[in-house]
């Protein structure tokens, strides 16, 4: 994998991360290992709307060093990764998240 | 003249006397009244008010935080804008733009209540789903964790 991304391994993740509806659990045979399917929350929660003023929310999505966490790692779907950042951008300027910690 | 919902939130220094908070909201209500709009809401309890900063803005680490709701035109946000830049006292401000997102939202809404509405008369169910049908417990709390470990579990 370039750029030493976390243990997920495969070229699987990004486009499961894409897909739209979740269809059951990634359960392969053989081997037996069982690998939890990865749902955007947003999709799945019914959130429609990405306040930046939520900051419970977002913070979720703003791992300690303050960036924003890829959606290779969190399965969010690239609609809502879009809005994601912009509200996440928005709550920074207002100093409700972080730019960087430490 | 178009109409236009928008969010402004202001942050004064934390130790902003309770009258320099009342002076800046009558500020911003003479200029939304100046300029034909109107002023929704207005919030400075909980969760905004004192709050901690998530950064350190000129040696403080809280500031005083609050949320109008305006309804007006874009002019009327800008001489607001421009008005609140050169304000003194003031930390952070910014201007949102909702009524878009809003409809946005509630366009997104009704139309998965009617889709799957539609598929349940088409499974030759009632529209609505009745109490104690469906899976249970499905919004347990995974909102944290989950997308950290979930992801990378092989085991």
């Amino acid at each position: 994998m370039p750029f030493g991304g976390p243990r997920k391994s495969g070229p699987g993740g990004r486009g499961k991360a894409g897909d739209k509806d979740a269809k059951g659990g990634d359960k392969r045979r053989g081997g037996g290992f069982f690998r939890r399917r990865k749902v955007c929350k947003f999709c799945a929660d019914k959130i429609d709307d990405i306040n930046y003023k939520d900051v419970k929310l977002l913070s979720g999505f703003v791992p300690e060093r303050g960036k924003v966490l890829p959606r290779r790692i969190s399965g969010t779907c690239a609609k809502h990764q879009r809005v994601l950042r912009v509200a996440i951008v928005r709550a920074r300027q207002l100093a409700l998240l972080p730019y960087a910690a430490d | 003249m178009s109409k236009r919902t928008y969010e402004l939130i202001y942050v004064l220094k934390p130790d902003a006397p309770e009258s320099e908070v009342a002076d800046l909201h009558k500020q911003v209500a003479e200029i939304v009244e100046r300029m034909g709009g109107t002023i929704e809401k207005t919030e400075n309890g909980m969760p905004w008010g004192r709050r901690k900063l998530a950064y350190e803005i000129g040696h403080h680490k809280e500031g005083f935080y609050v949320l109008e709701v305006i309804t007006g035109s874009g002019e009327l946000m800008k001489e607001i804008d421009r008005r609140l830049k050169v304000t003194e006292g003031l930390l952070r401000h910014l201007i949102v733009r909702v009524d878009e997102s809003t409809i946005k939202a509630d366009r997104a809404r009704t139309k998965r209540t009617e889709e799957s509405r539609r598929r349940r008369v088409a499974r030759g169910l009632p529209p609505d789903r009745q109490p104690g049908e469906g899976p249970q417990g499905e919004n347990e709390d995974d909102s944290g964790d989950m997308m950290f470990d979930g992801a990378d579990m092989e085991a």
